[in-house]
């Protein structure tokens, strides 16, 4: 039994394919704008309607109430949104999550959220998915905003992860540099396709 | 004391104080002279023949006219929600979220006041259930109009923190319970107002009229409280019951987020 397994999973205009991810593995996923990259990962978490079967550790999505299929099956989206005032409303659970590990400080819990910039959102967006303690993570583009140094804390920071948790994970990047790092597996979405490439 | 009546030339009088209204609006170029004198002329054709309808109504006392009637006025009602909505929804839903919010509320207070309250006989006494139910439907529709619009928007421009709070595994219920309350509330402030204000700033228009047709003024405040009453309590559980209903339905069984159930904003929408 895979830890993520899609069976004949098809959506939009995309043609049916098959993928399986063991626990604590990361596939690359890249393609040109607009050729479905981020439908996929919504798709995967159920936000958009899909055909085919997604299971994860064997049980269908569709005999998982939606609210629990989306914790276990989490999205990052490419741009955080935000609707509280402060940041630690945001985070109900910490779950023993180290703010410190992504450059804050408990202190950060009280900031206004207008005082973020990009890339502190995009980092505290991640720990605010991580919290829920997902069993997949979707990542559309993850450290897009990202200078080096808070990117490479970000990817030690996952690896840490998934090595922890043995968490699976389908990550979107256009850096191939990146891809080599963070994945052995690769997928690129060309002309309605999913197809594995074989060398970066 | 007895009613004064009106002349047809008292109100000619007062319809070309309207027209120099229009003429105003036409000179200053605000686009609604049109709109002003059709809207006068609307009103002056439908008073006219609801007025001879409910002449006929008061003669020939009957529950079928009175429930014809009473739906008629149900369907215009839930018609003119529709067109208040920026993004209406798609097919029946449109128009049945409307009706069926007033629907159960205004029908159920008007029967319950006349029966429980004012107590005339029959119960369905056309003087009175008419009257009564047109001022909580009209109401009731402000109230609701105000709700769904405010929530279809608030959702439509909100549709990315909706979708990040479902992707974090919320509920749908929570993860629009705050465009839920905000349009709630925005379909009580009429009604709020229209109490907060009366008798300091205007005397309501069902007293005023009474008042004019010669009723004691104690009387006429005591019919007017029960309206007020009545016509919150319709227009509440109207609004709440309309904006929870289109909340659902924003929602597919897989709780996903299904905007495609909105039509695309009217070209001409305020």
């Amino acid at each position: 039994m895979s830890h993520f397994e899609l069976r004949d999973f098809s959506y939009y205009t995309i043609a049916p394919f098959q993928l399986r991810l063991e626990a604590g593995e990361t596939v690359s996923l890249s393609g040109p704008s607009g050729s479905g990259k981020t439908l996929l990962l919504r798709a995967l978490c159920d936000l958009d309607p899909h055909r085919g079967e997604v299971l994860l550790e064997g049980v269908p999505c569709s005999e998982t109430e939606p609210h629990l299929w989306r914790r276990r099956v989490g999205f990052l989206p490419a741009e955080s949104s935000w609707w509280y005032d402060t940041v630690g409303e945001h985070f109900p659970l910490r779950n023993g999550l180290s703010l410190s590990e992504l450059g804050f400080d408990a202190e950060v819990l009280s900031w206004d959220i207008h005082r973020l910039s990009a890339g502190e959102k995009q980092r505290l967006s991640l720990l605010r998915l991580l919290a829920n303690r997902p069993r997949v993570l979707l990542l559309d583009e993850p450290t897009a905003n990202l200078d080096a140094e808070n990117r490479d804390r970000v990817e030690w920071l996952l690896t840490g992860w998934l090595k922890q948790q043995g968490c699976a994970v389908i990550w979107v990047t256009h850096d191939p540099a990146q891809r080599r790092r963070i994945a052995k597996r690769h997928y690129d979405i060309v002309a309605g396709r999913l197809q594995e490439v074989e060398s970066l | 004391m007895s009613v004064i009546a009106l002349s047809p030339v008292d109100l000619i009088l007062a319809g070309v104080l309207v027209l120099l209204l229009s003429l105003l609006a036409f000179r200053l170029k605000l686009g609604m002279a049109g709109q002003i004198l059709i809207a006068a002329a609307r009103a002056t054709v439908q008073l006219l023949l609801i007025g001879l309808v409910l002449k006929a109504l008061f003669v020939h006392v009957a529950l079928i006219w009175v429930i014809l009637i009473a739906l008629f006025m149900l369907l215009v009602a839930a018609r003119e929600v529709l067109q208040r909505q920026q993004r209406p929804f798609t097919g029946w839903w449109g128009y049945g979220i409307g009706a069926g919010a007033m629907l159960a509320p205004s029908f159920a207070l008007t029967a319950l006041a006349l029966t429980a309250m004012v107590g005339t006989q029959p119960w369905y006494e056309p003087q009175y259930a008419i009257p009564l139910l047109g001022m909580l439907l009209g109401n009731t529709m402000s109230g609701i109009a105000i709700g769904m619009d405010r929530f279809t928007q608030a959702i439509w421009q909100q549709r990315a923190i909706v979708e990040s709070r479902l992707a974090l595994g919320e509920r749908w219920s929570e993860a629009v319970q705050s465009a839920r309350r905000e349009s709630a509330r925005s379909g009580f402030i009429p009604i709020i107002n229209a109490m907060s204000v009366a008798g300091l700033v205007v005397l309501p228009g069902m007293m005023t009229g009474q008042i004019l047709a010669g009723s004691p003024p104690l009387e006429a405040v005591k019919y007017q409280l029960l309206i007020f009453f009545l016509i919150a309590c319709s227009s509440g559980f109207g609004t709440i019951g309309a904006v929870w209903i289109a909340s659902r339905r924003l929602f597919d069984e897989r709780q996903r987020l299904r905007l495609d159930r909105l039509r695309a904003p009217r070209p001409n929408s305020h």
